[in-house]
């Protein structure tokens, strides 16, 4: 898909702007401060209905005015859509589609889907957990909308649990004057009156959303990491491999915290015995044994239980291998289904929750959300006098991570910020790439890139992002903007932007 | 700010659920201009609203008496029970005409969030229906969202030693809408309740 035209109307610095856009390669070039970034910003806005720079809309919209409008025309498969957007900071915001008014404007997201790079990405690899976890939560629900109600929920879960949890802790600590249904014999045989029985109902909550959140995470993590492999390697060709492994509170492989590297901060806070554990990435080799959570949990039977991924390979990094055996006899009891499955304990898979030893079909899930629901069960009783104590969640998608690793060494803390840049534009490359596949080539925005990079790497993004439908790019400098991508040139200077190619 | 009993009723009108300051205004200044038999009538039928109606002993509906119309209507099957959050949920069921059996209004869902948990609900009155065994089916029709679905969770739960039947509304799309037009939370939990079609 491309955007054929963009006008926007009291939006940041601009009063109105009016552009006409093609497909191919669009540069945007001028000094700081002039509203290259404002501008697609604008699109991002009209494919997300937030924007990259700020969670809240009152800047978005031209300082003295009350609002701002953003029109776009989006053109797939030659069908165009009108897409009106305007943007009212503390109100509703009101959204047309070719001219005919929206009830809900949410319902015009996705209409224009973009993959937006841009400075701020740099805390993709370099900012804390919740960056990851957004980056991966994002692009779920860009590939299927129905993630905003997982998440959501997920997060209302987490608030209501958390409520408890915390009247719970103070019930505790004080009179226990929660416990009111204490002298009603019936009632309180019944379990009811206790905030433990309202937990149990939250903990079945909390596991049956955030297995969902996980199982797509997990099967994204798989989906993502030859891509972005590929796209690490091809804007930098020759220097050491870009991995993914997916952290997680909930033990969802063999591979783990790899005992050489790897700084303290980049493992999530390990609740109580919990550890901060991951699938395995890299190449698989057959014939090597699962390995068993690392981070040693304080028993093997909660090791087993929660490990409900198997070893997908090996992250080649030479861990000592460990015999899968009680992991493998705890993955069954929590999931009886995979029996079958499995033949022996060691030497393969010890549980096929993520299927690596048969050949999945094709659009077949490979994660099992059923042993994951379970697991986070299982991992939320275990942790239940921690969180009693603390009163937090400490177990489940919220407190996982997305590890970056550049050859053996994690990118967070050891990379530098050329190799840091490339490997969230990668990220943005590979999340591009996942989108393309779905279906329709999603405008691809690079916002400030290649100021960063060194002509070799230019020259590679140049080459990598050729073959997109649409491609804007901003520059500061003219001398930015790799020779390879020659399209049409806009000049942003002092509000106004003037086509000059 | 406005003289003190203008503020008064502001503020007071302003405490009403869905009704922000903006609105408070506008009803406060509507109500000033009114006729005065128009607000004597407003302000009668508020009084005996509070006066005159109670909540059911029996289901905790609302009542003009001791217990509601349809716990007292004696052709509504006692053996089932429809497990509501509030009576304004009494009312969109009726109209259905579908249910003929009983209700129970547990006045609200758990939600920890606001401070209400199953001792604040209903819920000890609905335990002492069933304690006898005559009803046999439970309809959870609490609303279909989270703190809703949390809410027959527990109460699934609490009554399975029981042994007595236990339904949830199914949460589907609405009658009159494009498939393609449903918001994808709805079309998906739609997914999630489909049913075998019996042919
Ligand atoms: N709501 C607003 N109202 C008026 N002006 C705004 C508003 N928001 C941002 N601006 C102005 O827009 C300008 C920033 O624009 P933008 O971020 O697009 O710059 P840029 O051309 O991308 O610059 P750089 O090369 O530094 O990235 C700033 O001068 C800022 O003051
Ligand atoms: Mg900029
Ligand atoms: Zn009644």
């Amino acid at each position: 898909m491309h955007v054929a035209h963009l006008s926007l109307t009291d939006f940041r610095s601009y009063d109105t702007v009016d552009l006409g856009l093609e497909p191919g390669v669009t540069a945007f070039v001028g000094p700081n401060g002039q509203g290259k970034t404002n501008l697609v910003e604008a699109l991002g806005y009209v494919a997300t209905q937030s924007s990259h720079r700020v969670a809240t809309d009152a800047p978005l919209v031209r300082h003295g005015a009350s609002r701002a409008i953003v029109r776009s025309v989006v053109v797939r498969d030659d069908r165009r859509a009108l897409v009106e957007l305007e943007i009212n900071p503390g109100r509703a915001n009101r959204a047309r589609l070719n001219r005919s008014p929206m009830s809900r404007p949410r319902d015009v997201i996705g209409l224009l889907r973009t993959v937006l790079f841009a400075p701020e990405d740099l805390a993709l690899v370099k900012g804390d957990p919740s960056e990851r976890r957004r980056f991966l939560d994002d692009l779920l629900v860009a590939r299927a909308p129905r993630f905003a109600g997982v998440r959501a929920d997920y997060d209302r879960v987490l608030k209501q649990r958390g409520a408890l949890l915390r009247t719970a802790a103070q019930a505790r600590r004080g009179s226990r004057s929660g416990r009111r249904a204490e002298n009603d014999a019936g009632f309180a045989a019944a379990g009811a009156g206790d905030v433990l029985s309202t937990l149990e109902v939250w903990d079945a909550h909390l596991a049956r959303q955030g297995a969902e959140l996980l199982a797509a995470r997990l099967e994204l993590v798989e989906a993502l990491r030859p891509l972005v492999a590929a796209a690490y390697a091809s804007l930098a060709p020759g220097s050491a491999p870009a991995s993914l492994e997916y952290r997680g509170t909930l033990s969802t492989g063999g591979d783990g915290v790899s005992p050489e590297g790897v700084s303290p901060d980049d493992v999530p806070p390990a609740p109580g015995s919990t550890a901060g554990v991951s699938t395995a990435g890299g190449q698989a080799t057959e014939e090597q044994p699962a390995r068993g959570p690392v981070g040693e949990s304080a028993n093997g039977r909660d090791a087993g239980a929660r490990s409900v991924m198997a070893e997908h390979g090996t992250a080649g990094r030479g861990t000592t291998a460990r015999p899968a055996a009680a992991q493998g006899t705890a993955a069954h009891k929590a999931h009886p289904a995979a029996d079958r499955d499995t033949q022996s304990a060691a030497g393969q898979s010890a549980h096929p929750a993520v299927g690596q030893d048969a050949h999945p079909a094709a659009g077949q899930s490979v994660v099992d959300r059923g042993a994951i629901e379970q697991a986070l069960r299982a991992a939320l009783l275990e942790v239940r006098s921690a969180e009693l104590e603390r009163g937090v969640t400490l177990v489940g998608p919220h407190r996982d991570d997305l590890f970056l690793g550049l050859g053996e060494l994690p990118a967070r803390g050891y990379a530098s910020h050329g190799e840091s840049w490339s490997f969230a534009l990668a990220l943005r490359l590979a999340a591009y790439e996942l989108l393309r596949a779905d279906g329709g080539d999603p405008v691809l925005i690079l916002d400030d890139v290649f100021a960063e990079l060194d002509t070799q790497r230019r020259r590679r993004l140049a080459e990598f992002v050729s073959s997109a439908e649409q491609v804007l790019i901003t520059a500061a400098v003219p001398g930015d903007v790799p020779t390879e991508l020659a399209g049409a040139w806009f000049d942003v200077a002092e509000g106004s932007v003037t086509r000059v190619r | 700010m406005y003289e003190g009993v203008v503020q008064n009723l502001i503020d007071e009108l302003g405490m009403l659920p869905g009704v922000g300051p903006k609105s408070a205004q506008r009803i406060a200044f509507h109500l000033l201009a009114a006729e005065p038999t128009d607000v004597k009538r407003l302000a009668h039928a508020l009084l005996e609203v509070k006066e005159k109606v109670r909540f059911c002993r029996v289901c905790g509906n609302v009542a003009a008496e001791e217990e509601c119309r349809i716990c007292r209507d004696s052709r509504r099957d006692p053996h089932v029970i429809c497990v509501v959050e509030e009576p304004k949920d009494v009312v969109a069921i009726e109209k259905t005409r579908e249910f003929r059996g009983r209700y129970h209004v547990l006045g609200g869902a758990i939600s920890p969030i606001d401070g209400v948990g199953p001792d604040d609900l209903r819920i000890r009155e609905l335990m002492t229906r069933l304690a006898d065994g005559r009803v046999t089916e439970l309809i959870l029709a609490t609303d279909p969202n989270l703190e809703g679905e949390a809410t027959a969770t527990y109460l699934a739960r609490l009554v399975k030693p029981m042994g007595l039947k236990v339904t949830r509304l199914a949460s589907g799309l609405p009658v009159g809408g494009d498939l393609e037009y449903a918001d994808e939370v709805t079309l998906g939990r739609a997914f999630e309740g489909r049913r075998l079609l019996d042919v």
